[in-house]
C-alpha cells in the first residue's frame, strides 16, 4: 500500500537520494468518538514539494491534514494515534507544545477566513503573538514580504489599514495565505484552497502555490484532478479512511498501481 | 431516476386539460390575497401595541406633569433675636435648634389680624409646609447676620393647598369631602389676591430624599440608591457571568457535571426574583451580618438574579462566533486563550453588552426582592455610598403610589418617569456601546 519510502523513523532520505522526508506518519489511525475515521496511514511528505491529498468526500483528507499541525486538539472527541513526524520529531509527543507546532505548520483553510481586522493587522497577527519581529519597521518588512510572497502585494499595498474582509474571495484566500507564510512556518497546509474561487483566481493560487514550493513543503487537499496534476509533485488518494495509494503525481495519473485509484481518477465514483 | 418518470407519465396520460401554469395563475390570486391579509394582521398587531404604549406614556406623563411644580408663600418674617439667639452666641447648635416655627406663625398671624382662635390659628400654620422652617433656618446657618432683620422668604405650602392651587383638590366639591376646609380657602384667596402666593419650579423633587411631606419629598436619594445598586450589581454580574460564559463554553469538558450546571442555570433565570430576596435575606443580612437596607446588598442579591441573563445571552454570543475565525487563530499557532481574548471575545462583545443591558434593566426595575432586604425603610438622607441605608427607584414608586397623601400621585407618576429615563439612557447607551465594539466587516 505504501511507497517505496525508507522506514527509518529519523527524518531521512529515501531511496532516490535527492530528497529529504520532512512529515513523516506510521501508522496513523484518527478517531471521532468511537467511530474510525483513518486506519493505518503511512506517509512521507517531501521537503519543498507539494504533495496533494485526493479522494472522494469523507474519505478522511481534512482529518489527516488536520492531524499534521493538531488542528484536531480542538475537536473534543478526536483522538489521534500512531506517530507523526517532523524533522525528527514526534508532534504527538508530551514534550511537543501545539503552539509552537501551528507555528512550524500552517494552514490554509477551504473557507478564505480572514479575521475581521485590517490588512495589515491580518498578516501581523502571527509574528506579533509569536514575538518574531523586534520592531515596527521589521515588522512592516515581514508584512509587505508575506504579501509579496502571497502575490497580493501590489493589489493592497495603499490599503494595508482596509478590512481584509472587504477583499474579494481570492484576495481574501491569498490574505490567508499571506498570513500563515508571515509567521515562516516550514510547512503550509491547505484545505481545498481553491473550492471557494473562480478559475482565475484558482490559477493565480495555483502559480503561487508553485513558487512557494522553494521555501516552503506544501500538502494540499483538492477535488480537481487537474489541479493535482498540475501543482503536486506527489499525490495521496485516500479511499474510506484508507490511504490507497502514493506516488508520483505524474506516476499516479497516467499509470495508478490500484485499481480503485484508477477509478477515482477517471471518475468511475467519487 | 424513477420516480419523476412515472410522476411524468401520470400527469402526461391524466388530467392535462390545461397547462400547469394556468393552474399556478390561477391559485396567485388566493396566496397574494393570504399574504396581503398576513400583512395587514401584522400591522394590526403593532398598531395595538403602539397605541397601548402612547396610552400608558401619554397617562403617565399627563399625571407626572403637575409634580414638576410647587406651590410657594412668599412671606416677610421679622427674625427676632430673641427667639432664634436670645444670648447672642452665634452658636450653630443654637441656630439649627431655634423655634422658627413661631416665627412664621407670627408671620402669618400678622397677615390675618382677624384669625383669633386656636383652632383656626391652627389650620392657618397648617397651609405652610412643615419644612418652611429648614428654608429659614439654613439661612440663617448660612448667613447668621441676617439674624434681627426683616426679610422675604419663598417657603412651600402645604401639599393640600398646593393640590388645591393646582386644581387637584376642587372648591366646588362639599366641605367634607375635601382636605381644605372654606375658611382655607377663604384665606389663599386672600393670600393670592396679595401676590405673594407663586407656582415655581419643583426643585426639591430632583435634589431631596424621602419625606412624610409630598412637599418636601425628592427623588434624588433613590436615584442615587439606585445608582450605587446597579454598580454593586455591574461590578460583580459583568466579571462573573462573563468569565462564568467562557468556561462553560470554550474550557469545560461536556459531561454529567457541565451539563448540570447548564440546566441549572436556564433554571434560575426562571426563579421569581423574591426568591433570591428571601435568600439575600438569609445569606448576606443574617449570615454575613450585612448593613440592612444598603445598596451593597441589594447590588449582591441584583446580581445573582442578573447573573443567569448574563450568562445565557454571553454564552449564546460566543457560540455565534463563527469558528472559522477560531480555526484561523488556532491555525497560525495562537494559544487557546490568546484565541478568546484577541477575537472570540471582542466579536462577541456587542451580544454580551446588549445580554448584560437588558439584564441590568431587569435589575433596575425589580422591587420584590428589594422589599425582602429592608430597602423599602423610610430613608429620608441621600446615600452617600454603598453602604448607606438607601432605597431604589421603583421601590420608592412603591412607597409612594401606598401613601394617602393626593400629592403623592403625581409625585409616583413622576418618579416612573424618572425610572422610564434611566432605562432609555441604559439603552441608549447600549446602542452606543454596540455601534463601538461592531465594526462593519
Ligand atoms: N468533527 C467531526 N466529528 C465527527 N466526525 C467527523 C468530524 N469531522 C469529520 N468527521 C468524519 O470523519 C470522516 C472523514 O472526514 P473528513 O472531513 O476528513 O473528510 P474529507 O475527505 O475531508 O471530505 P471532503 O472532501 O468532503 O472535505 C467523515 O466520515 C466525517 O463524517
Ligand atoms: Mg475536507
Amino acid at each position: 500500500m505504501n511507497d517505496s519510502a525508507t522506514n527509518e523513523t529519523q527524518a531521512g532520505t529515501d531511496a532516490a537520494g535527492d530528497e529529504k522526508v520532512k512529515l513523516l506518519s506510521r501508522g496513523v489511525k484518527v478517531f471521532y468518538g468511537d467511530k474510525q475515521a483513518l486506519f493505518d496511514v503511512d506517509l512521507d511528505i517531501n521537503e519543498n514539494e507539494v504533495t496533494a491529498l485526493i479522494g472522494p468526500s469523507g474519505c478522511g483528507k481534512s482529518t489527516y491534514l488536520r492531524s499534521l499541525n493538531r488542528m484536531n486538539d480542538t475537536i473534543d472527541i478526536c483522538r489521534v494515534e500512531g506517530d507523526i513526524i517532523l524533522d525528527g520529531d514526534n508532534i504527538y509527543d508530551k514534550a511537543v507544545d501545539v503552539v509552537h507546532l501551528r507555528a512550524r505548520v500552517g494552514m490554509v483553510f477551504q473557507k478564505p477566513n480572514p479575521f475581521p481586522k485590517s490588512i495589515y493587522d491580518n498578516v501581523a497577527y502571527g509574528p506579533r503573538i509569536h514575538g518574531i519581529a523586534t520592531g515596527k519597521e521589521e515588522l512592516d518588512g515581514i508584512v509587505q514580504t508575506a504579501l509579496e510572497k502571497a502575490g497580493l502585494w501590489t493589489e493592497v499595498k495603499d490599503r494595508l489599514d482596509a478590512p481584509g474582509t472587504g477583499l474579494s474571495g481570492g484576495q481574501q484566500q491569498r490574505l490567508c495565505i499571506a498570513r500563515a507564510v508571515a509567521v515562516s512556518p516550514e510547512v503550509i497546509l491547505m484545505d481545498e484552497p481553491c473550492s471557494a474561487l473562480d478559475p482565475i483566481a484558482t490559477a493565480k493560487i495555483e502559480e503561487l502555490i508553485d513558487e512557494l514550493r522553494e521555501n516552503f513543503t506544501i500538502v494540499i487537499v483538492t477535488h480537481s484532478m487537474q489541479q493535482a496534476a498540475r501543482v503536486s509533485q506527489k499525490t495521496a488518494f485516500f479511499h474510506l479512511g484508507y490511504l490507497v495509494e502514493v506516488d508520483e503525481t505524474e506516476k499516479m495519473f497516467t499509470n495508478p498501481s490500484d485499481e480503485r485509484t484508477q477509478g477515482y481518477i477517471t471518475g468511475r465514483f467519487g | 431516476m424513477t420516480d419523476a418518470t412515472t410522476m411524468n407519465a401520470v400527469s402526461g396520460s391524466g388530467l392535462r386539460k390545461s397547462h400547469s401554469g394556468d393552474i399556478v395563475k390561477a391559485s396567485l390570486k388566493r396566496r397574494y390575497a393570504a399574504e396581503k391579509r398576513f400583512r395587514a394582521y401584522g400591522i394590526a398587531a403593532i398598531l395595538f401595541a403602539l397605541s397601548m404604549l402612547a396610552i400608558l406614556f401619554s397617562t403617565i406623563i399627563g399625571k407626572a406633569v403637575p409634580a414638576l411644580t410647587q406651590t410657594m408663600i412668599q412671606l416677610e418674617i421679622t427674625l427676632y433675636p430673641q427667639d432664634i439667639d436670645p444670648d447672642g452666641t452665634r452658636d450653630p447648635d443654637v441656630l439649627s435648634t431655634a423655634n422658627y416655627r413661631k416665627l412664621i406663625r407670627q408671620a402669618m398671624f400678622d397677615l390675618f389680624p382677624d384669625v383669633t382662635s386656636r383652632r383656626d390659628k391652627r389650620q392657618l400654620y397648617d397651609m405652610i409646609s412643615p419644612g418652611a422652617v429648614f428654608t429659614i433656618r439654613d439661612q440663617v446657618l448660612k448667613d447668621p447676620s441676617l439674624i434681627g432683620q426683616r426679610m422675604t422668604f419663598q417657603m412651600p405650602m402645604s401639599d393640600d393647598i398646593d393640590q388645591l392651587n393646582k386644581g387637584a383638590i376642587r372648591a366646588d366639591l362639599p366641605e367634607s369631602e375635601r382636605r381644605v376646609n372654606d375658611k382655607q380657602i377663604a384665606w389663599f384667596k386672600r393670600l393670592e389676591s396679595r401676590g405673594i402666593v407663586e407656582t415655581v419650579f419643583n426643585t426639591t423633587f430632583f435634589t431631596a430624599g424621602d419625606s412624610r411631606e409630598p412637599e418636601l419629598a425628592g427623588i434624588w436619594g433613590a436615584a442615587v440608591g439606585s445608582f450605587f445598586t446597579m454598580m454593586v450589581t455591574l461590578l460583580i454580574a459583568f466579571p462573573i457571568g462573563v468569565l462564568s460564559a467562557v468556561y462553560l463554553e470554550e474550557f469545560a469538558p461536556v459531561n454529567r457535571w457541565t451539563q448540570a450546571i447548564e440546566v441549572n442555570i436556564n433554571n434560575l433565570a426562571a426563579v421569581p426574583s423574591i426568591v433570591f430576596g428571601l435568600l439575600g435575606l438569609a445569606v448576606f443580612i443574617n449570615f454575613f451580618g450585612m448593613p440592612r437596607s444598603a445598596p451593597v446588598v441589594g447590588g449582591l442579591v441584583l446580581a445573582l438574579m442578573t447573573l443567569p441573563t448574563i450568562i445565557i445571552a454571553a454564552r449564546s454570543a460566543l457560540k455565534s462566533v463563527p469558528p472559522s475565525i477560531r480555526e484561523a487563530a488556532f491555525g497560525l499557532g495562537a494559544s487557546h486563550l490568546q484565541v478568546i481574548t484577541h477575537h472570540v471575545l471582542p466579536l462577541a462583545m456587542p451580544g454580551i453588552l446588549t445580554g448584560t443591558i437588558i439584564g441590568m434593566a431587569q435589575a433596575l426595575g425589580e422591587t420584590a426582592p428589594l422589599l425582602m432586604i429592608g430597602m423599602v425603610a423610610f430613608i429620608v438622607d441621600i446615600p452617600g455610598g454603598p453602604l448607606d441605608p438607601s432605597t431604589v427607584l421603583p421601590v420608592q414608586i412603591f412607597i409612594w403610589a401606598d401613601s394617602p397623601e393626593r400629592a403623592f400621585v403625581e409625585r409616583t407618576s413622576a418618579a416612573i418617569c424618572v425610572l422610564l429615563s434611566f432605562l432609555v439612557i441604559m439603552n441608549v447607551g447600549a446602542v452606543l456601546l454596540r455601534k463601538r465594539f461592531e465594526r462593519k466587516w
